[in-house]
C-alpha cells in the first residue's frame, strides 16, 4: 500500500528511513526529534528530501532517480496536522469542502454526511474555527482531510495538544477510521498509548533511523527498542478476547495462555482487545504466588533479560504466543537467580491497567 | 456646486477621477509586490524593495521630473507609447493619476505587505495538501486574510492619491480642467490676491473627503473582521 525511502540532511541531523506499511495504520513512532515530522513532510511533498522514493498504492509520488516530483496539491494524501490548521475565515462546511472545491469536484453529499456522522460535527457545520474547542478543531481537521478523496492519510501528532478527556474523546473515531476507511493511514505519534491502541504496523524512530519495525506486539517487546521509547513507557501490547463481564465490575479476558481480569470494559463479549501492560506494572515470581491481591497470574518463560545502566533490567517473559515486559531490580534479578529458559510466574495487578491502555 | 465655484468645483470632480484610478490600477501591482517582497528570497530582493520605496524618500519634484524626463514628448518611452497605444502621460490628467500612483505606491505595498506576513504560510500549506493549485491558495487563503490589509492600503493611497502636490505639478503641470487638482487649485488660488476664500473651502472639501474615507475603511474593515472571525485557528 504505501512504500516510503527518505534520506535528508539537516544540519548535522541526518535522516535515513525506509519502510513499507501495510492497509491501515502504520505508526511512525518515536521521541520528539526523531525526525517524524521530517518523514511526513516529505510524503506530502512539502519537504523536498535529498534523495527518496514515496509509493501510495501503486502511484509514485516522488522517486530521486527518476526525477519525479509531484507537488503537493497533486499527491492527494490528506494531511492532519497538530495544529489544525484550520482556515478561520471559513466556517466549519466550507473548511470540510474546501479539498473537493479546489480540485473542482462535484459535491458528494453522502460522503459529507457519512464523514460528519462519523466524528460527530454536525452541529458544529455553521461555527468559524475560532469559536471551537480544541478537540473540535481536531475533528473538523480530519474530516477535512477525508473530505479531500485522498488516497493516504498521514496524521500528525493530532491529539498532542489535546488533553486526556479530548484524546479519549477522538481515539474511538480513530479506531473507526482504520477499521472502516479502506485507505493506509500514516499515523505520526510519540505515544506509546496512542500507537499501541491504533497501530497496525509500528515503524519505531531513533535519531533519524528505523530502530525497529514490524506488527505491535513484537515491536513492543522488543528490549532493544526500549530506549527509543523512553523506558518509563516501556510495556508490551497483547492481545485477548473478551469472555465475560463480572458483577464486581472486573472484564474477564483470555489471552497470553491465561485469564486475565480487567476494571470494566465497555465492549461485547467475543471481542478481540488491545491491552497495553506497562513493564513496571509486572511483578515477577518463581512459583505461582499465593495469598495475593493481584488478580493475574500468568505463566511463562523468560526469554531474555537485558541490562541497562541503571538500576533496573528488562525480562522478556514468553507467555504462550505472546510477549510480556517485566521491569524490575538488578538486585531483584539476582537475588531470584533468574536465567533465560526458566519458568516464571508474571503477576499484574488489574487495576494497573487503565482505560486508554485497552483498545480494539 | 455654486458655493465651491466653477474652478473649485472641477478641482475636486478631477482629484476624485485621479485618485480613483490611481489607487484602482496600481492595487494589483501593489498586492503582487508586496506577496513577493514578503514571500520570496531572490537576488534583486532589495534592489525591488528599495525601488518601491523610493518615491517615499525622493522630493516629490524629482519623482515628477524623472517622470518627465521618462515619459514626456521628447522621451523614447514616452513617444513609443503615444504612437503605439495613443497614450499620453505628459500634461494630461493621466498623467496626474499615474504621479499620484507612484507617490502612493510604497505606502499600499507596506500596508500589504505587513498583512501578508501575518498570514501563517502553514495554512497555505494546508490548502494545498488539501489539493489547491498556488494559484487556488493565493486567492482562496491568502486573498481573504490580507483583505484588512489592502483594505488599509487602498485608504492609504487614495488618501496619498488626494493630496499629491510635488510630482504632479512638475510632470503634469497646473492646467484647470486637465491637471489642476485640489492641492494645485488651493496652490494656484493663494497666488492670487483675494483667493484665500475659494482656497479655505478647497480646504473644508479635503478635510472632509479625507475623514469620509476614513470612516468607510473603519466599516469596512469592521466587516471584514467579523468576516475573518479571528486568527487563532
Amino acid at each position: 500500500m504505501l512504500e516510503v525511502r527518505v534520506k535528508s540532511r539537516l544540519g548535522a541531523f541526518m535522516l535515513d528511513v525506509a519502510f513499507d506499511g501495510p492497509a491501515g495504520v502504520t505508526a511512525l513512532f518515536g521521541r520528539s526529534g526523531a525526525g517524524k515530522t521530517t518523514v511526513v513532510n516529505a510524503v506530502a511533498g512539502l519537504l523536498k528530501p535529498d534523495a527518496g522514493r514515496v509509493v501510495v498504492g501503486g502511484r509514485v509520488l516522488c522517486d530521486h532517480e527518476k526525477g519525479i516530483w509531484l507537488p503537493p496539491h497533486q499527491r492527494r494524501v490528506g494531511y492532519v496536522f497538530q495544529e489544525g490548521r484550520l482556515f478561520p475565515h471559513l466556517d466549519v462546511r466550507r473548511n470540510l469542502v474546501f479539498g473537493r472545491k479546489v480540485q473542482g469536484l462535484a459535491a458528494d453529499s453522502v460522503a459529507f454526511s457519512n464523514v460528519v456522522d462519523l466524528l460527530g460535527i454536525g452541529p458544529l457545520l455553521d461555527r468559524r474555527p475560532a469559536a471551537l474547542s480544541g478537540g473540535e478543531k481536531q475533528r473538523v481537521a480530519i474530516g477535512r482531510a477525508l473530505l479531500s478523496s485522498p488516497e493516504l492519510l498521514l496524521l500528525d501528532e493530532p491529539l498532542s495538544a489535546l488533553d486526556e478527556a479530548r484524546k479519549a474523546e477522538i481515539l474511538p473515531f480513530l479506531e473507526r477510521l482504520r477499521d472502516e476507511a479502506a485507505l493506509p493511514i500514516l499515523y505520526v505519534s510519540h505515544s506509546v498509548a496512542e500507537v499501541a491502541r491504533l497501530a497496525t504496523k509500528v515503524v519505531m524512530l531513533d535519531q533519524g533511523r528505523v530502530a525497529a519495525q514490524g506488527g505491535v506486539a513484537s515491536v513492543f517487546s522488543d528490549t532493544g527498542a526500549v530506549t527509543a521509547m523512553g523506558i518509563r513507557e516501556a510495556g508490551s501490547v497483547l492481545s485477548a478476547r473478551v469472555v465475560a463481564h463480572h458483577d464486581d465490575g472486573l472484564t474477564e479476558l483470555q489471552g497470553c495462555g491465561g485469564s486475565l481480569f480487567l476494571p470494566a470494559v465497555r465492549a461485547g463479549v467475543g471481542t478481540e482487545l488491545r491491552v497495553r501492560i506497562l513493564a513496571h506494572d509486572v511483578l515477577l515470581a518463581r512459583s505461582r504466588p499465593v495469598d495475593t491481591s493481584a488478580l493475574n497470574h500468568l505463566a511463562g518463560e523468560i526469554s531474555e533479560i537485558r541490562e541497562g545502566d541503571g538500576p533496573g533490567v528488562l525480562v522478556r517473559i514468553k507467555c504462550a504466543d505472546a510477549m510480556l515486559l517485566a521491569r524490575i531490580t538488578r538486585r531483584s534479578a539476582r537475588a531470584m537467580g533468574l536465567a533465560v529458559g526458566q519458568p516464571i510466574h508474571a503477576v499484574i495487578k488489574s487495576v494497573a491497567v487503565s482505560q486508554s491502555d485497552v483498545g480494539a | 456646486m455654486s458655493w465651491l465655484g466653477p474652478e473649485g468645483w472641477a478641482a475636486l470632480v478631477l482629484s476624485l477621477k485621479v485618485s480613483f484610478w490611481a489607487t484602482l490600477v496600481s492595487l494589483p501591482f501593489a498586492v503582487a509586490v508586496a506577496w513577493v517582497l514578503a514571500r520570496k528570497r531572490f537576488p534583486g530582493h532589495g534592489v525591488l524593495n528599495g525601488l518601491v520605496h523610493l518615491p517615499l524618500i525622493l522630493p516629490p519634484v524629482v519623482t515628477g521630473y524623472l517622470l518627465l524626463l521618462g515619459l514626456g514628448p521628447q522621451a523614447p518611452l514616452g513617444a513609443f507609447l503615444q504612437d503605439t497605444f495613443g497614450i499620453t502621460f505628459a500634461f494630461r490628467w493621466t498623467g496626474a493619476a499615474l504621479a499620484a500612483a507612484i507617490m502612493a505606491f510604497p505606502l499600499t505595498v507596506r500596508a500589504i505587505r505587513i498583512a501578508v506576513e501575518a498570514v501563517d504560510p502553514k495554512l497555505e500549506q494546508a490548502a494545498a495538501t488539501l489539493g489547491a493549485s498556488r494559484l487556488q491558495v493565493f486567492l482562496t487563503v491568502t486573498l481573504p486574510l490580507i483583505a484588512p490589509g489592502i483594505l488599509a492600503g487602498t485608504v492609504l493611497a487614495f488618501a496619498k492619491a488626494m493630496g499629491e502636490f510635488g510630482a504632479t505639478i512638475t510632470f503634469v503641470s497646473n492646467i484647470p480642467g486637465e491637471t489642476q487638482t485640489v492641492p494645485s487649485a488651493i496652490y494656484a488660488f493663494l497666488q492670487v490676491p483675494g483667493g484665500e476664500n475659494d482656497a479655505m473651502k478647497l480646504v473644508l472639501v479635503s478635510v472632509c473627503v479625507a475623514m469620509g474615507a476614513l470612516a468607510l475603511s473603519e466599516v469596512v474593515s469592521r466587516r471584514i473582521a467579523r468576516r475573518i472571525g479571528g486568527q487563532d485557528a
